[in-house]
């Protein structure tokens, strides 16, 4: 279809562009006024979809959220002014700050390792290497296996009775692990359905990165005699930081808002563990709002939830910003 | 032309294999076959688990091939009547082509007016879709979508899983970027010389243009509708499910049947690997792409 302008417009090569233009305009008024228009408005009505889109599923419920968080709002009584009431309450909630504890604590215990994880595989995928597609498709394959079945999966291998990883450990002479039962327990297994997941897409995310610094620099630094080592350290590392900051970033908004895992870890209820040891915020206000029907006190969590994401992300921004910042 | 330029080629890195920083030594190789093993292995025993009987699943040492039970686990998920799992997995092949659909359509007009249309509040538009990407709207507004659902007598039903995912900022994020780089504006300036109008030229010029960057987006798009498990858990009803908290609701209900849930998760995954299967080279390509320039 793009040919064919192409070659109606080769046909009036002749005549100059401009004068062409020129003569059409002057020649068709009523199109030139539809044109006008067409020209105004139809941009607008391009983005319109979204925009209409964003103001109902996007604007109105956090604007929403906003004003029913400050209302005692629960599923039978109406809404009532409470003010700040339950943002204080929330303050001293031990059940809501243990939530934080958790959701920050498997973050890190997820993130970290990814991302080292990944840069290191994204380094030996960098490499001349025999079945590249191969490779690459190897690490992706369980990203497309859904959060759901990723969860099923692990909360069976890391079953008490009949776990796969607890046979293994039986094997060097450890004990059966009730891993749903401590807080160090839970959260390792989570943060490893989270790794299992990701890491190999923060993988490519680097390769892809990697594939943008010119070789030129490399064969330079091998000839001055860096080490691989050292130049992965010197070189790789400092152009990869943008790359890095858009990882954190992306796995901060999907850590701090970790739900499914911990959800199918313990059967698909909400409270996170006998004692609520691998409760998330999420879950917290899923249970807050459509078990305990306080919407009001819902909301006033997710409102948290969003601050707890903007401190991530300048933590985690603050943090990363310094890498290979050394050497300036 | 091309085998000299080969040779050469080959030649070439015969002579700076020695110096080679990017030479693969048998440790990599290894590390990355061991990564290999590790992102497959849960999917294999997912397999293993779903083609075994119930009291095989749970055998010491565990079953490490898979069996021959397959077609009777198969069988048995569709025939637990309070999982549903025909229906959410009909309701899910449903909600997530309409929503990748729409979500394409969306984004390659929106994306069209950014990247090469000039309109007042353009910037300043696109930045407001930039800055609510970093909000997980389906999360924090989680309670008043709910309410809305509620009285909108939408809760239980397809359009309540389906409309709230059009909205995609990083689609139209996505369509603005590929569109800057796919389409010349001397195509569109072209194509209003000779008279076209806008809609016209995203039909005729825009759409071939950017087609590939669609199946990308597409392709993104799907995989991350179908896994969505929150928002639709909260909202549907057990008896009209998506495959997902089908899915939940056998974990739930039959706790121990591990291949009973094994085998309901692996047809949950199946639509996507073979998505991945088919598409393998363009998700990969498009991903990479995709980073290069965020």
């Amino acid at each position: 279809m793009s040919l064919h302008v192409d070659t109606d417009r080769t046909g009036r090569a002749p005549a100059p562009p401009r004068g062409s233009r020129h003569g059409r305009r002057g020649s068709k008024g009523r199109r030139e006024r539809t044109g006008r228009f067409d020209l105004r408005v139809t941009p607008y009505l391009l983005i319109s979809p979204y925009f209409l889109l964003f103001a109902v599923f996007g604007i109105f419920p956090l604007g929403f959220t906003l004003w029913v968080s400050l209302q005692k709002y629960e599923l039978a009584g109406d809404a009532e002014f409470a003010g700040l009431d339950n943002y204080i309450k929330l303050m001293s909630d031990g059940d809501f700050w243990n939530a934080v504890v958790n959701t920050v604590g498997i973050f890190i215990l997820s993130t970290v390792p990814q991302l080292i994880l990944a840069l290191l595989l994204a380094n030996a995928l960098n490499k001349r290497i025999r079945g590249r597609l191969f490779f690459r498709l190897g690490v992706l394959i369980p990203l497309i296996t859904s959060v759901v079945a990723v969860a099923v999966v692990f909360t069976q291998l890391y079953g008490r009775d009949y776990g796969m990883i607890n046979w293994v450990l039986n094997l060097v002479g450890i004990d059966n692990i009730a891993w749903q039962n401590e807080k160090w327990s839970s959260w390792l297994a989570i943060a490893t359905m989270v790794d299992w997941r990701w890491t190999g897409y923060n993988a490519i995310i680097y390769l892809a990165a990697m594939q943008t610094i010119g070789r030129d620099l490399y064969e330079a630094a091998s000839i001055d005699g860096a080490t691989p080592r050292r130049q992965f350290w010197q070189i790789t590392l400092p152009m990869l930081r943008p790359t890095i900051i858009f990882t954190v970033f992306v796995s901060t908004i999907g850590g701090l808002t970790l739900f499914a895992e911990p959800v199918l870890f313990n059967n698909g209820t909400m409270t996170g563990g006998s004692n609520g040891q691998f409760q998330t915020v999420a879950m917290y206000i899923v249970e807050q709002g459509f078990r305990r029907f306080e919407y009001g006190y819902a909301a006033t969590v997710a409102w948290m939830l969003f601050v707890l994401i903007l401190i991530g992300v300048l933590i985690n921004y603050a943090l990363v910003r310094r890498i290979g910042g050394g050497s300036r | 032309m091309t085998t000299i330029a080969q040779t050469r080629q080959r030649a070439n890195d015969r002579a700076n294999r020695r110096r080679d920083p990017f030479r693969a030594t048998p440790l990599t190789k290894a590390a990355l076959l061991f990564a290999i093993l590790l992102s497959v292995f849960p999917i294999y025993w997912m397999i293993v688990i779903a083609s075994r009987t119930t009291s095989q699943a749970v055998d010491t040492p565990p079953p490490l091939l898979p069996g021959g039970n397959l077609g009777e686990n198969i069988a048995r998920v569709f025939a637990t009547e309070d999982a549903h799992f025909i229906t959410g997995l009909t309701n899910s092949l449903i909600v997530t082509s309409t929503v990748t659909l729409s979500v394409v359509l969306i984004s390659t007009l929106a994306g069209f007016a950014f990247a090469r249309l000039r309109f007042r509040g353009r910037k300043l538009l696109l930045g407001s879709i930039l800055l609510t990407m970093m909000v997980p709207i389906q999360q924090m507004g989680i309670v008043p979508l709910y309410q809305l659902m509620v009285n909108l007598g939408w809760t239980g039903t397809l359009q309540a899983v389906i409309l709230p995912f059009l909205l995609n900022g990083f689609g139209v994020f996505m369509m603005t970027q590929y569109t800057e780089q796919a389409v010349p504006h001397e195509l569109v300036e072209a194509a209003r010389v000779d008279g076209a109008t806008t809609m016209r030229i995203y039909w005729n010029v825009i759409l071939p243009a950017v087609r590939p960057g669609m199946a990308v987006l597409a392709l993104q798009v799907f995989m991350l509708n179908w896994n969505e498990f929150m928002w639709p858990l909260i909202v549907l009803t057990p008896e009209n499910p998506t495959v997902q908290v089908s899915i939940a609701f056998l974990t739930g209900q039959h706790t121990a049947d591990y291949a009973l849930i094994f085998t309901g998760t692996a047809l949950s995954v199946l639509p996507l690997l073979i998505v991945f299967i088919a598409f393998g080279r363009q998700i990969v390509g498009g991903l990479m792409e995709g980073a290069v320039k965020a």
